[in-house]
């Protein structure tokens, strides 16, 4: 289950109208072929679904005043040039029903379907619907499930076609919880909690990022959504609660060593082990997360290598500071964390 | 039609030269320093602030240097991150409204018939300030102290513990400084309106870009002390450890979101209401006839300033608030669209009706209609509170904001500078210059901040220094950054253009363009006394009415000519009958030197030097104290019963 | 300077004599008026931030540990300053007949009340921060802040009403026909009045509703 953004498993990209999708095509192209990118437009959760509805709806209507528009000044620029003559009428009701009226109709329609579709992203699932706790960490991710003890970091599992319960704290300043395709954005407030819930349509990974100004590393606060058959959640859940996978071989046990002697369990937890530090993430599955620095580097050796000897030079300014760890016992280490899946 | 520099009939050589003795100032260092005159106060506002818009627009080309390719090391974050604030904080506090201000400024007196501003040596204070303001604020950059929290500076990461260093600091400071000059001249705008217009210009007759800045203004004197509220309870908050943003001290971190809005939202319609007054006082000569529903135009101005001030939740749409007052909010956002559509509309109307002349300040106002629609159409989307929490915080913000700043602010004064330079300098600017800088800045205008609204959608936040290049966020940023340079290339046009005209432009002559409004019919430049002979007002458009011109030519009257002394007419509020003539103040250092001892205060503050900033204090106290010392005068002259 | 020489002869001109006596409201008076405007807007804002912060706050207010605050000072301190405006008014009113005797003896009675409330607040201030200081938590913060602000503007008032005080005993200031400054700095000294009741209203008598 080793995966990066870049292979993160992708769902085809649904359709619904093929109208507007025809003229944004040419837009989209100059996007440059979004296949992997997290937008909006390619919704795969009901949140997000009925948002993008609202959003093709106000589309065409601006696209409609916006031609009207256009056309009158077209008008004018053609036809009141040079040597027309200057009429000095006062047009009051012209202005009055194209200004103000028209408008006013189109807002009030508009406005009753934006409260309709704000209803049902307020709606919120069940009362005993799985709730996943979130909590933001300037720049990263804590991830608890209600009634497990472990944790994880930048990466959330969610069963696919539930409703989950989604609260959201903050450790530090604000942040924003945002899955374009999945969800929009609810806000994370110092002092007090905030809850949303996701639904994900298909099984696949969703990326979501940190939408409010956070400080230095607001860009590398990343996470993924992954929603997956309730069978494989499950285990992913027990797997929560059992102790992080021991080490197999020599190395690794040397690893092990290193870690939870070093400097680096005064501020990592490994479920099972002597690290037991909460300043930092999670580390007892690290080797199979999406990837490093929530989103700033993938997770393979070489970047896992680079992070711990030095993070500041891949994400600048984050909280962990660079490791003094011996260039023999660098690899023992890597090869530990890779196993922790 | 109108005042030469050749004796008008109605007016004796005599009068001309004692009002020259009065009004004119002498050319000397002194004089740069101690003047009181609106018009060089306000050339200096619109080249101060024109300057900070070049650092704050530089600033912005080098963030798009670093965002063009995807993970690119132009930038450190801790760079990125001040840039990006202090172009934003510099564009809306340096630039815009200073900026719009300084044609305020300009234009005021000259478009209500008048010779000064109602407080001048006020005036010349708040440009010092706005000044020193500017310079405090950017001088923090070199020391990479430069604010670094966004233009809206959200709690708690504006907090010590969180942003140690003088960072947000500088932001608090700078920005109470520069609200001092900000309220100061918004006061004067409205006292001037009100008590200094030319007889005759009852309400109904006064300029609609009059109206739209006593709008802007009123709305400063009531947006303005929320900001400074929430700027003065931080610096307490981080220098004097109280809780206002604490919540372990049992503060509240939305307070400051509440707070910065209440004045945030009202802000950018005082941004943008100037720039729709422009618009309105550059219509009527390049359509040759006047704005389709002036009571309507009104109206709106007022109706916006108004309803401005109950929108502020909308920038809160994804903070979790109670879904009723989010629906409350979502329905005053939309309305508010209203008025606006109303302009837009009475604007069209004028252009159907009346004959255009193509000239750049007309084709500026175009540019402005295309764009500024667009950017109030997303606008009106984020209205909707569901559909804002999705695009929220993403780039479809900056779009939005970037359509209805460059399209309400930028264009418009880019129309204002092409249309009223002759009338600044009385030299014509280079019409295929200014052609080629029209089409250079709206191509690039639009190549740069259109991508953004797709690679919003894409999922791009704001404010990230860089990003992954699997997103599908390459191409468009690439686009939006060589856009940039497009546009960068013909605001140099511009700048090119501004230049030119000033040291080679043809004389322009006072009406080069056969506007409608008063300042048309003073000389170009003004005489230091704007008007030989103050008119009288009989119309909307005074300077197409034949009985206006006539109140100034053979009808000039003792009483409006005011040779004696340095004076200027006061007249009643709603219909400006003639109240008094006034003496106005001779040149001096005073506004300087109070300015600066602000300077010294807020910087003693910024550097902890507590004991300099109490001294301050006290010299503050003492030059407005000898500022506003009552002359001595006879007992029978004061009127003391004896 | 030859410019002077024409203030001096417009300003003492049959003309300026028979003029000087404002018609209408005078500039100066808007300019104060609007100033007033943005200042109490600014004490809405503090106001309105007090009131915030209390209901965001959860169920006691004061919070734990922080007595409800005591009224007697805070009453005497109000019946010092609100009528402190009468002799201010009575001090306009004489000086618009012309009679300096009136302004003097008028301000100067401010001046006094004024002090005395200044003087009390220390005297309050010195009892309270036994309890609570302005670090103490969210509510310190709100009490001394907001009291200051209205303290630092009562100080403001009274270096107004002691420049005018000074000015009118030099003589040759004002009279019938220039008491502009006198009239604006009543406004201001109003203005103070009126937002000191606001001020007890919420910080005094609001926690004990
Ligand atoms: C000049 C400045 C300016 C102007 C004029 C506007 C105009 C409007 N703005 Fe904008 N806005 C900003 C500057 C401005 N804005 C800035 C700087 C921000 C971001 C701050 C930040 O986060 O950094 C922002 C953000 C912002 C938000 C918050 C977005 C978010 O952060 O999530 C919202 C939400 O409602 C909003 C709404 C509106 C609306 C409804 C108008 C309306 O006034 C627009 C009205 C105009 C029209 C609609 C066009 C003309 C009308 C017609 C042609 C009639 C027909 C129209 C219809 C049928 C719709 N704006
Ligand atoms: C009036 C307001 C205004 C104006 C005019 C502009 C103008 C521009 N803005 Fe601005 N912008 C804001 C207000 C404004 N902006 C605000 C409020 C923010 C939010 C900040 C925040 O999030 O806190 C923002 C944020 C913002 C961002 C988002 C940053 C982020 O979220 O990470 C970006 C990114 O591209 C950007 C780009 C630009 C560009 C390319 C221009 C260009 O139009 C600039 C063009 C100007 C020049 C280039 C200078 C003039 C040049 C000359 C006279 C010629 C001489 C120069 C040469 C030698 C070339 N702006
Ligand atoms: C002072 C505290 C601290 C110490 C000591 C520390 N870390 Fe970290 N570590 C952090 C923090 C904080 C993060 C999250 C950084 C971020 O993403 O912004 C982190 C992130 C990581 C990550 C990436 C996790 C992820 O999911 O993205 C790895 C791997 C890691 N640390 C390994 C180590 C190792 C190995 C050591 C010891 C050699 C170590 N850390 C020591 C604080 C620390
Ligand atoms: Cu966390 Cu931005
Ligand atoms: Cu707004």
């Amino acid at each position: 289950m080793r995966r990066t953004a870049e292979t993160a498993p992708r769902p085809a990209r649904r359709q619904r109208r093929p109208g507007p999708m025809l003229l944004l095509a040419g837009l989209l192209l100059l996007a440059g072929c979004s296949g992997g990118s997290p937008s909006a437009l390619n919704p795969q959760g009901t949140g997000a679904a009925r948002v993008n509805g609202l959003w093709w709806l106000l589309f065409w209507i601006s696209v409609a005043v916006f031609a009207e528009v256009m056309a009158l000044l077209a008008w004018a620029l053609v036809f009141r040039r040079g040597t027309a003559r200057v009429r000095h009428g006062q047009p009051l009701r012209f202005v009055t029903i194209a200004g103000a009226g028209l408008p006013f109709i189109i807002l009030v329609a508009v406005y009753g379907v934006g409260l309709r579709d704000l209803a049902a992203l307020g709606a919120g699932p069940g009362r005993d619907a799985l709730t996943v706790e979130v909590i933001g960490h300037q720049w990263w991710w804590e991830v608890r499930y209600a009634g497990r003890s472990g944790a994880t970091a930048n990466e959330i599992h969610i069963p696919v076609g539930e409703r989950v319960k989604v609260r959201l704290r903050t450790d530090d300043v604000l942040h924003s919880f945002w899955v374009p395709q999945l969800m929009p954005k609810t806000d994370l407030i110092s002092g007090e909690t905030r809850e949303t819930w996701l639904e994900a349509r298909q099984a696949g990974s969703y990326r979501g990022q940190c939408a409010e100004y956070c400080g230095t590393q607001h860009a590398h606060m990343a996470f993924l959504v992954v929603a997956q058959p309730r069978a494989d959640f499950d285990a992913f859940l027990d797997r929560l609660d059992a102790p992080a996978r021991a080490p197999q071989t020599d190395a690794e046990r040397r690893g092990q060593q290193t870690f939870v002697q070093g400097t680096c369990a005064a501020c990592h937890s490994i479920r099972g082990t002597g690290a037991q530090g909460r300043v930092g993430p999670d580390l007892s599955n690290v080797g199979s997360r999406w990837s490093i620095g929530a989103g700033a580097v993938p997770n393979d050796a070489g970047h896992l290598g680079g992070w711990i000897a030095n993070s500041q030079t891949v994400k600048p300014g984050n909280a962990m500071p660079p490791q003094p760890v011996d260039a023999a016992r660098l690899p023992d280490l890597i090869a530990y964390l890779r196993s922790l899946e | 039609m109108s005042t030469t520099l050749s004796t008008p009939p109605g007016i004796g050589r005599e009068d001309l030269a004692r009002l020259a003795e009065h009004w004119d100032e002498p050319r000397s260092l002194r004089a740069w320093f101690t003047t009181v005159d609106h018009k060089k106060i306000g050339r200096r506002y619109l080249v101060t602030a024109a300057f900070f818009f070049v650092l704050a627009g530089l600033s912005a080309l080098v963030m798009r240097t670093q965002l063009a390719r995807p993970e690119s090391g132009v930038l450190s974050p801790q760079e990125y991150n001040q840039l990006f604030t202090m172009h934003g904080t510099a564009m809306i506090f340096l630039f815009a409204t200073p900026m719009l201000f300084g044609f305020g400024n300009f234009l005021v007196p000259l478009m209500i018939g008048s010779r000064d501003m109602a407080f001048p040596r006020l005036n010349a204070f708040g440009y010092w300030v706005f000044l020193f303001a500017g310079l405090f604020m950017w001088a923090s950059l070199p020391f990479g102290a430069a604010p670094n929290n966004g233009w809206f500076a959200y709690a708690p990461l504006n907090q010590d513990q969180h942003n140690p260093g003088l960072h947000m600091d500088v932001y608090a400071l700078g920005l109470l400084f520069l609200g001092i000059s900000t309220t100061s001249g918004a006061i004067n705008f409205i006292v001037t309106a009100l008590k200094l217009r030319a007889p005759g210009m009852s309400l109904n007759r006064v300029p609609l870009f009059v109206w739209a800045i006593v709008a802007t203004a009123f709305m400063v004197v009531f947006a303005l002390p929320a900001l400074n509220t929430d700027n003065a309870l931080l610096f307490l908050d981080r220098r004097f450890d109280t809780h206002f943003f604490d919540p372990g001290g049992g503060g509240n971190v939305l307070l400051w979101q509440h707070l910065f809005w209440i004045f945030g939202h009202p802000d950018v319609y005082i941004i943008v209401m100037p720039g729709l007054g422009i618009v309105s006082a550059v219509l009527p000569a390049f359509t040759r006839r006047g704005v389709v529903g002036y009571p309507l135009i009104v109206l709106a101005i007022v109706a916006i300033s108004i309803v401005s001030f109950g929108v502020w939740v909308h920038h809160m749409f994804a903070t979790g608030l109670p879904q009723l007052s989010y629906s409350f909010f979502s329905a005053a956002s939309t309305i508010i669209t209203i008025p606006s559509g109303i302009q837009i509309f009475a604007w069209l109307a004028t252009m159907m009706l009346g004959r255009l002349v193509l000239r750049a300040p007309l084709l500026f106002v175009i540019g402005f209609i295309v764009t500024f629609v667009l950017g109030g159409f997303t606008g009106a989307m984020f209205a909707l509170t569901a559909f804002d929490q999705q695009v929220t915080d993403s780039y479809f913000v900056v779009a939005h904001f970037h359509y209805v700043l460059l399209g309400g602010a930028l264009f418009p004064i880019l129309a204002g500078i092409y249309f009223w330079l002759p009338k600044i300098t009385g030299r014509m600017y280079h019409e295929g210059l200014g052609r080629w800088a029209f089409w250079l800045v709206f191509t690039g205008m639009h190549v740069t901040f259109f991508p953004m609204h797709l690679y919003g959608l894409f999922g791009m936040p704001r404010r990230v220094y860089t990003y992954r290049s699997d997103l599908g966020w390459d191409v468009g940023n690439l686009i939006s950054s060589i856009g940039s340079y497009v546009l960068a290339l013909g605001l140099l046009l511009v700048l090119i253009g501004v230049v030119h005209a000033i040291r080679r432009g043809r004389p322009a002559g006072p009406d080069p363009w056969e506007g409608d409004s008063l300042e048309w019919s003073a000389a170009s430049p003004p005489e230091a006394y704007n008007f030989p002979v103050i008119p009288c007002v009989h119309s909307l458009h005074p300077t197409w009415d034949e009985r206006t011109v006539e109140s100034t030519t053979t009808g000039a009257t003792k009483d409006r000519i005011l040779s004696e002394g340095k004076r200027t007419l006061f007249t009643s509020e709603l219909d400006a009958r003639p109240e008094r003539a006034a003496p106005m103040p001779e040149p001096s250092f005073k506004p300087l030197v109070l300015a600066g001892v602000l300077l010294v205060f807020f910087t003693a503050l910024l550097l902890g030097a507590y004991p300099v900033a109490v001294a301050a204090v006290l010299a503050v106290a003492a030059t407005i104290a000898a500022w506003l010392w009552p002359p001595r005068r006879p007992d029978e002259e004061i009127g003391i019963a004896s | 300077m030859t410019d002077r020489g024409g203030v001096v002869a417009a300003a003492t001109g049959v003309e300026a004599l028979t003029t000087e006596e404002p018609v209408g409201r005078p500039t100066g008076w808007w300019g104060m008026v609007m100033f007033v405007a943005t200042e109490a807007t600014l004490f809405a804002c503090l106001l309105g931030s007090y009131f915030y912060l209390r209901f965001q706050h959860g169920p006691s207010w004061p919070p734990e540990g922080i007595d409800k605050p005591k009224l007697l000072i805070p009453l005497v301190m109000t019946g010092v300053l609100v009528p402190s405006s009468l002799p201010v008014v009575w001090a306009e009113h004489g000086i618009r007949r012309g009679q300096p005797w009136r302004l003097r003896a008028g301000l100067a009675a401010t001046l006094v009340m004024g002090l005395s409330f200044m003087a009390l607040l220390v005297i309050e201030y010195q009892d309270d921060l036994q309890h609570f200081t302005m670090t103490t938590n969210v509510y310190g913060s709100l009490f001394y802040v907001i009291t200051g602000f209205h303290g630092l503007h009562v100080s403001v008032g009274l270096m107004m009403i002691g420049w005018l005080l000074a000015a009118s005993l030099r003589g040759g200031s004002f009279g019938s026909h220039r008491h502009e400054r006198v009239r604006n700095a009543a406004i201001y000294w109003h203005f103070v009045d009126t937002v000191w009741v606001a001020i007890l209203f919420t910080i005094y008598l609001s926690p004990r509703l």
